[in-house]
């Protein structure tokens, strides 16, 4: 039984894959407990090799990006390695806007992404 | 000042006029967001026109609830919105003290790349054709031009 509401997780090899239940990552109900949850594969899970795909999003926003760079904190702090992939080109836009195209390690797919951890 | 000029020029042609003023609630929020964006779908306006619209009107919405009202649900946002053939036009309105825009930190920075927050603005100003902010701070006017398909 999976003890994620907002996300959905498999292993590939030593990778957590994580896939986003919401279409819209959006402030009203979702993104308090989204970051929750993500926080907790790393805090309580102690996952180290991460990778979330953003296949099934088709909205974000500025709150959002605020908890990937939390993520992304937490997940360094454990010596661990963040990727993202399957960013769609208006999401990608948010990304390369605020120059956090630069600050994650974005792949175009999730065999690109499983191939560089 | 632009807005009264083009206000008055442009009174007869709006194909929808909204105007709300709601509690500052995220999911109210969302409502008049899913109502704006019905419209734009329903005259056919381009995904990423309506992406933009959606991505600057939700950092708005966010930042008058948050920043402005301090979620205060006693306290009101005002929704103004004018659509017509050409452009949509949006008013946010809070009841907070307002802010200075232009000090707000470049959030591109290696000083605040890693900042949690402090995108909203930046976005609104890069998906809106114009963004503007009353002298106090607490309503902003955002105005997307309608991107046409060449024949």
């Amino acid at each position: 039984m999976s003890a994620y509401q907002r996300l959905e997780v498999t292993e590939v090899g030593e990778v957590t894959v994580v896939r986003f239940r919401n279409r819209r990552i959006t402030e009203d109900i979702d993104i308090q407990e989204l970051g929750s949850e993500m926080f907790s594969l790393v805090e309580s899970d102690k996952r180290e090799k991460l990778l979330l795909n953003f296949s099934a999003v088709e909205f974000l926003g500025s709150a959002a990006l605020g908890k990937l760079i939390t993520l992304d904190r937490k997940v360094k702090a454990q010596g661990g390695v963040l990727k993202l992939s399957n960013i769609g080109p208006n999401i990608y836009e948010v990304f390369a806007i605020t120059r956090l195209n630069r600050f994650f390690d974005i792949k175009e797919d999730e065999a690109d992404a499983l191939a560089a951890f | 000042m632009l807005w009264p000029l083009f206000r008055q020029s442009m009174t007869d042609r709006w194909l929808w006029l909204y105007d709300r003023v709601i509690a500052s609630d995220t999911k109210l929020a969302r409502q008049v967001l899913d109502e704006m964006l019905a419209q734009l779908e329903a005259q056919h306006w381009q995904q990423r026109d309506i992406f933009a619209v959606h991505l600057a009107t939700e950092e708005a919405l966010v930042n008058a609830i948050h920043h402005g009202n301090g979620s205060d649900l006693r306290k009101s946002i005002h929704v103004v919105c004018r659509l017509d053939g050409e452009r949509i036009r949006i008013e946010i309105g809070d009841e907070g003290r307002g802010f200075n825009p232009a000090a707000l930190p470049d959030p591109t920075t290696s000083d605040h790349i890693h900042a949690p927050c402090g995108r909203g603005v930046m976005l609104m100003r890069a998906f809106m054709s114009r963004v503007e902010f009353n002298e106090q701070g607490n309503v902003v006017t955002m105005v997307k031009e309608r991107e046409r398909i060449p024949n």
